[in-house]
């Protein structure tokens, strides 16, 4: 199973079709897969088990999402006044 | 881009725009028949000398002006439902990019790989080199590979702007808040030119966009030399 994960994190070459949001309207997409980076890292590290197959929401957030929100949020995150629940 | 005393569309530089063209090509061929025949009709009437003015009702006539336009209505909505259809595919990009839209300037993040992202502003008219177009050069293009399908998401930093790039048959709001995707193949290396197609203040007729097409290789060495630069 990681090595699906790993091999898929390997061959990236951006955020592949996602069927949950088929629209035009991908804020959801990029939130989504934001929110899921940090609860894979929350829910794996909590556990102490590996945290590398997160890196597939990384890099899909990295490649969908603003730099300018990613800041933003990050800033939040630190600050403890992120909207989502992670 | 476009010309003086342009009529039609730009040249097209992707398949969608193709069909568009080609659609409107049909459509406006329908439009034309149909004028034509009706201005005949419009003088054959005010110039004739006949006066028998007791024609009551007609079945035939009747049959015939009810289905004749109920057909062309449906030769004009098959191909424009199968464009339709066809810009709403499910495709597999190879690239994604981001374009922001800020007072007054465009943005182009470039974040599958590593973070690349610069400002694209016009460049003043008395800065221009000769052979450049006026209001629509930039000093940063947003140079893609050629052949590829693109995926672009379109949002805006502050207020209400509009990515639009004619050749390329697209034009996609770039609202606050918002990520709007749309996508493209470009079919032909070149340069491809847009205006910002929202008002957004004072400089909103001076935000050009700029689609540089290139082949694979010539992209890599671009975005490698932009991550440098940056």
């Amino acid at each position: 199973m990681a090595d699906v994960i790993d091999d898929k994190i390997k061959n990236y070459r951006t955020a592949p079709f996602d069927s949950r949001f088929p629209n035009t309207n991908q804020t959801r997409n990029c939130f989504q897969n934001y929110l899921d980076f940090h609860r894979c890292n929350k829910a794996l590290s909590s556990k102490g088990q590996d945290t590398s197959p997160c890196e597939w929401y990384q890099r899909v957030y990295k490649s969908l999402c603003p730099m300018s929100w990613v800041e933003k949020w990050n800033g939040q995150i630190e600050d403890g006044s992120f909207p989502g629940k992670i | 881009m476009a010309h003086p005393t342009q009529l039609g569309f730009q040249d097209a530089a992707s398949p969608v725009m193709e069909e568009l063209l080609h659609f409107h090509d049909h459509a406006l061929m329908i439009v034309f028949l149909i004028s034509t025949l009706v201005l005949y009709i419009i003088i054959a009437m005010v110039s004739t000398k006949l006066t028998n003015k007791y024609i009551l009702d007609s079945q035939e006539i009747e049959i015939v002006w009810t289905i004749l336009p109920a057909v062309i209505l449906v030769l004009i909505a098959l191909p424009s439902l199968r464009i339709l259809y066809l810009m709403d595919e499910i495709n597999d990009p190879h690239l994604t990019i981001k374009a922001m839209g800020h007072q007054w300037y465009w943005s182009y993040e470039y974040t599958d790989y590593e973070d690349l992202g610069f400002d694209s502003y016009m460049v003043p008219t008395q800065d221009l080199a000769p052979g450049q177009f006026r209001l629509l050069e930039t000093d940063h293009r947003m140079v893609v590979p050629m052949e590829s399908p693109i995926r672009i998401l379109v949002s805006a930093e502050d207020v209400l702007h509009s990515w639009a790039v004619p050749s390329l048959g697209m034009k996609m709001d770039a609202v606050p808040g918002r990520l709007n995707q749309t996508a493209f193949i470009a079919s032909r290396p070149g340069l491809f030119y847009g205006q910002c197609s929202e008002i957004c203040g004072a400089n909103h007729s001076f935000m050009p966009i700029v689609v540089e097409a290139v082949p694979l290789e010539h992209f890599e060495n671009w975005s490698s030399l932009m991550l440098e630069d940056a």
